[in-house]
């Protein structure tokens, strides 16, 4: 199993322009640890979004590559909306789920996927490009390379032991995140904000 | 747009043609049968991403996305949907996206289906509840003006608006099955 700081952190090296968007709990703070960025887009509530989030940030940019990082509660909250990304197809999309089986912010109750929910199959069966499993570290480098140059939608099921990580809290500002996040885009892509 | 021509639009087309004023670049939506021949422009545009939605939820995922990548979305969805996504609408009011929701109403003119009228009778007062901007709609001919003025307050104001599409205004709906 993997340690998810360390896998996380891995996937966020040297990250050039990739966009970035946390499902709420711990992959926000995951990603806040990984190394705070204006293309990181926390989110800290709207359980369930983060995919749809993701499609609408890759379907405006399409050349730049977008991470959505969320956890296993929250992928499945929005299982539906894998569905939504299978028709639109967007090539530049990766999610990637943080699994451990568990609902980590609500006092580690199991979630679907300890009962063996497959979300590698679910995302297959929505047309996924690519979907898989990875639980050693030694993966890490593979799935980074998906990220920044796999053909998408991809949807990586990463299999992370249920140890808490200590909490890296990034700023509960939605405005501020937002607008550094759209400063960024636009400073990077030489277009401007509407 | 002269008054002649403005009548003759049906009103989705006043809809539509307000869609391509203010640029909007995707559309989510779940199908529905007052929508339908705004959804059907909407997919004919080659300058929009028609994004078909498994509940209206998600859209509020796709409006945020949307507005982070620089790009103006619009969500096309009928009452009952906005119960669906009562919560997601937090994303919006505490990042401040602009979103711009049109709503074909159920469960008040001539309803045949009393299933729809919980949600519908409640339908305005939720989306005041969860901070959206909320102008009702009865006449075709005030469609052009008020979707247009919606979408300046959405677009240029970063605000939050939902424009209702009465049942009357809409028409009954056929039930001959």
């Amino acid at each position: 199993m993997l340690d998810r700081r360390e896998f996380v952190r891995k996937l966020l090296a040297d990250r050039k322009g990739l966009a970035v968007v946390s499902g709420l709990g711990s992959p926000t703070y995951d990603v806040a640890a990984g190394g705070d960025h204006p293309l990181n887009f926390y989110l800290w509530g709207a359980m369930g979004a983060a995919a749809m989030i993701g499609l609408g940030l890759a379907l405006a940019q399409p050349a730049r590559r977008v991470l959505v990082l969320t956890g296993d509660g929250e992928a499945l909250m929005g299982l539906g909306s894998l569905a939504t990304v299978g028709v639109k197809q967007p090539g530049n999309l990766v999610v990637v789920v943080l699994d451990n089986q568990h609902y980590g912010e609500t006092g580690m109750q199991p979630s679907h996927t300890r009962s063996g929910i497959d979300l590698v199959a679910v995302a297959k069966a929505c047309k996924f490009v690519d979907a898989l499993h990875v639980s050693e570290i030694g993966a890490a480098s593979r799935v980074r390379d998906l990220v920044h140059h796999g053909n998408g939608p991809i949807l990586v099921q990463a299999r992370i032991s249920n140890e808490a990580a200590p909490r890296v809290l990034p700023t509960r500002d939605g405005h501020a995140v937002k607008l550094r996040f759209m400063e960024a885009l636009s400073k990077s892509s030489g277009q401007s904000i509407s | 747009m002269d008054d002649i021509t403005k009548t003759a639009l049906h009103w989705p087309d006043a809809i539509y043609a307000q869609f391509r004023r203010v640029g909007i670049r995707q559309v989510g939506y779940v199908p529905d049968a007052g929508h339908s021949r705004l959804i059907e422009l909407c997919v004919k545009d080659p300058n929009i991403h028609d994004v078909v939605l498994t509940t209206e939820e998600e859209g509020v995922g796709l409006a945020a996305g949307a507005a982070l990548g620089g790009q103006r979305a619009a969500l096309l969805m009928q009452s009952s949907g906005v119960g669906n996504c009562i919560n997601m609408f937090s994303l919006l009011r505490n990042c401040g996206f602009p979103c711009l929701v049109l709503i074909t109403m159920r469960g008040e003119f001539a309803e045949f289906n009393p299933w729809q009228v919980p949600m519908g009778s409640i339908t305005e007062a939720s989306l005041k509840l969860c901070g959206f901007l909320t102008y009702r709609l009865e006449e075709p001919d005030d469609v052009d003006d008020v979707v247009g003025g919606g979408c300046d307050m959405a677009f240029a104001g970063g605000l939050q608006v939902a424009i209702v599409l009465s049942q009357r205004l809409i028409g009954r709906k056929e039930w001959t099955r």
